[in-house]
Order: C-alpha cells, then structure tokens, then sequence
C-alpha cells in the first residue's frame, strides 16, 4: 500500500494529492503539466512537498507533522525516469549492478534473463536502441530491490512495435516479482491495458478513479 | 650557468608546481561541488574568496599567506609546535602555487559539474548512493575533462607563480629558487644571459602545458 497525501507548489499551480495506491498497477494518467511526474518525483524524494505524508508499506517517507523526510538513497524505490538516465561513462553491466543492494537475493541473471538483456550486459550505453535502454534502466531500478517501481511514461520513446514488446517485460516483473508499479502515461490506451486501476489528474489534482477497463483483461496475457 | 643549474632550477619548479596541483585537488574538488551544487547561505562570499588570488596582487596574497604560517602567525603557531617550517622552505614554494593555482582549478571544475545533467545524479540517487557515492562515481567521472584540465591550467599556472612566492618563500638557490624566481634575480643581477635562458625553458612548459589542457578541453568529452 503506498499512501501519497501531499501539497507541492510548482509554478502556477499547487498539486494536491491525496491518494491510497494498493493494486500491483497503478497507471497515473492525465495531460502533459497535469503533475504526473512530479507525484513520481515526490514519492523518490526528488522534490519535497510543502506538506503532507508519503509512505510506502507502512514505511514513511516523509511526514511534515513527524519532520520525516527520507533522502533519496534511503527510499527504496526504483525510478526509471522518462529519458531512463543509463550511466554514459559505465557498461550495461556496470549500470544494471549500480544500485545492487547488499545481502538481495535478486540476482544479475535472473533480471537480465527476464528482460533479455544478457547480450547487452557487455556493450556501452550509447550503442543502445530506445528500447534497449527502457529495458536496461528496468533491470537497473531491479536490481536496487526496490519496494515499489516508478516507471515515467516508459514506453513514450519508443516506437508502437517496441511498445507492442515491453509491455509484456513489464507485465512480467508484476507477475514473477511482485514489485508494485506506479506508472505514469498520457496514453490511454496504455494506461487501460497495463494497470489494474487508472487514476486521473488534471492540474495538479485527482479528477477521477477507475478500475480495470473492460477490454483490458483479454490483453493482460499477451505475453 | 651551467646546465646542471638550468635542471635543478627546473626541474625543482616542475616539483613544487606538480605537488601544488595534488594539493588544489580535495579543496578545489569540494569547493567546485559546493560551488556548483551546493545551496548554502554564504555561498557569494565563498565563490568571490575562492576567486580572490586571481584578481588580487599576487604580492599581497603573499603577504597574507606570510602573516598567516609565520611562526607566530595563528597557523604558524600550531606549524611550529608540531615541528614543521613553512616559511622559506620548498613547501612554502608548494603553498604559494597551491594557493595561486586554485582560482582556475575550481572555476574549470565548477563549470565542468555545471554541465554534468543532474538527471544522473538523480537516478544513481534513487539506485541508493549517498552523496558522497554520487560524487565519485558519477559526477567526478563526468567531469573528468575539466578536473584534468583544470589541473593542468592550476600547474601551469603555478609554475609562473612569482609574487606570493618570494614573500614566503624568498630566492635560496637550490632550496627555494623556481624558474620565475630565478629569471628576476638573474635580471636583476646582469646575469641577462641565463634570465633568458630559463625565459626560454619556461616558455617551453608554459606551451605544452597550456596545448595539453586546450586539447583536453577541446575533446569531445562524455556527452553528459
């Protein structure tokens, strides 16, 4: 369960959020300025709110009435931002290992085997396609056991047929990881087909709540 | 001057001025961080001191840095009770250079972690590294151009080193005399000769120096 309830002024606007996230997808959807992305930056810890809690399983985050506010490297989450951010100066390899945690039983070949990246552990970043790095970054915010995963539009920088094939990667980490995805898209066809519930912004507030979409349910298999 | 005075004199410069830019790098690496990352009150007043020695006479550096490590000056003091001489020895050669170098040191550095995207330093971040972690193994390697450039520009700029140098350090042949030190005590002597000799040994440094750091800098770098 991941409890956002938070206010954060950015520029004309104040975002007020208030919600409890406790289905293993959660798609936040809404227009480009509606506040997606930084409800996913708030619950990392990039940006602080005015006021307000987040908290994930029980585990708070932040809490402006305790003085809680977790630095980002103690958060646990995984975040894989819009333009996936892969190390330029590190190898797959290095990347995918970087936020490795001590003592997780997850291991490299595991994650690399379920998004395919085995042959790509050795090549440098920049010889990657989109695709690729979408799913390199996927494995990398893995491998850092993260207690939930922040996906920011992870499939706007690929074509229609690489976002006809991650999708299924990511269907598998729901599956076989159980690692709750908060996933933020302004497509809604994408945001029906992936998540168990829908959560509408516009503005910097929550307009709307649904649940899986009818038509959803014969795709959830397409892997 | 024979040649054997013409090496010690320059390869003593090369020492002193190499072991000044090991010196800059923990100051000049936190104060380039803090400068370039760092939101802190007194933030002005510390980017304007760093830059000080640049614009300031390097003569009265000198003289600050004299009143500071004399022996009974407020570091001097403690120097001296803990058994080491500063003052007219090579390590206050080193500390003058040191102290003249930083300015370009950390203004290159700053602007190379300036240009390092901090989407990088937010995803490493999240992947739970602390600061420190971010710090050596994202931003420094991004940066890379500029530290090692920097580095070459604080050297070279160290070897010059003149004014703050024969405040605190003087002009003993082979204890305390560089290439700069050396060319105004031989000018000033008559001795027109060797001042134009090493004229020519330091203008020879300068140039591979300065070509080494203009080819670091104009290397495509990584894309950060």
């Amino acid at each position: 369960m991941i409890v956002v309830d938070f206010r954060l002024s950015q520029g004309s606007f104040t975002l007020d959020i208030r919600v409890r996230l406790d289905r293993p997808i959660t798609a936040l959807f809404g227009p480009s300025g509606a506040g997606k992305t930084t409800v996913l930056d708030a619950i990392a810890g990039l940006r602080t709110p005015l006021a307000g809690a987040i908290a994930i399983g029980g585990r708070s985050l932040f809490d402006s009435d305790a003085g809680i506010n977790l630095p980002p490297h103690h958060r646990h989450v995984g975040y894989v931002a819009q333009d996936v951010a892969l190390f330029p100066h590190m190898s797959v390899r290095r990347n995918v290992l970087y936020g490795r945690r001590e003592g997780q039983k997850l291991l490299l070949s595991t994650v690399a085997n379920m998004l395919e990246i085995e042959t790509l552990l050795d090549r440098n970043v920049p010889q990657l396609s989109g695709g690729e790095r979408q799913r390199v970054a996927l494995a990398r915010a893995l491998m850092s056991a993260p207690e939930v995963l922040l996906l920011d539009e992870p499939l706007a920088a690929v074509d229609v047929e690489r976002r006809r094939r991650i999708l299924p990667y990511l269907e598998r980490v729901r599956d076989e990881l159980r690692v709750p995805i908060v996933y933020v898209t302004h497509d809604r066809g994408e945001a029906s087909q992936l998540a168990d519930e829908v959560v509408v912004l516009a503005a910097g507030r929550i307009v709307e709540r649904e649940g899986p979409q009818p038509d959803a349910s014969g795709n959830g298999d397409a892997a | 001057m024979r040649g054997m005075q013409i090496w010690e004199i320059t390869s003593f410069t090369i020492a002193t001025a190499a072991f000044a830019t090991l010196l800059m790098l923990p100051p000049g690496l936190l104060l380039a961080w803090l400068l370039a990352r760092g939101r802190f009150h007194g933030r002005l007043l510390v980017d304007t001191a760093v830059s000080l020695p640049l614009v300031m006479p390097p003569v009265a550096t000198g003289l600050v840095l004299l009143f500071l490590v004399a022996p009974r000056g407020p570091l001097g003091r403690l120097l001296t009770e803990a058994g080491v001489d500063i003052v007219f020895t090579w390590k206050a050669v080193v500390l003058a250079m040191a102290v003249m170098g930083l300015p370009l040191f950390v203004r290159t550095v700053r602007a190379g972690i300036e240009q390092v995207d901090r989407r990088y330093e937010a995803a490493a971040a999240t992947l739970g590294a602390g600061p420190l972690r971010v710090f050596f193994t994202v931003t420094l390697p991004l940066s890379r151009p500029a530290v090692l450039a920097g580095a070459v520009l604080g050297f070279a700029r160290a070897l010059g080193e003149f004014g703050a140098t024969v405040m605190i350090a003087g002009s003993i042949p082979g204890s305390t005399r560089t290439l700069a030190v050396a060319i105004y005590s031989f000018a000033e002597t008559g001795r027109d000769t060797d001042a134009a000799l090493l004229v020519g040994v330091s203008a020879a440094i300068a140039f591979v120096a300065l070509a080494l750091a203009n080819w670091i800098s104009s290397r495509p770098g990584v894309r950060a």
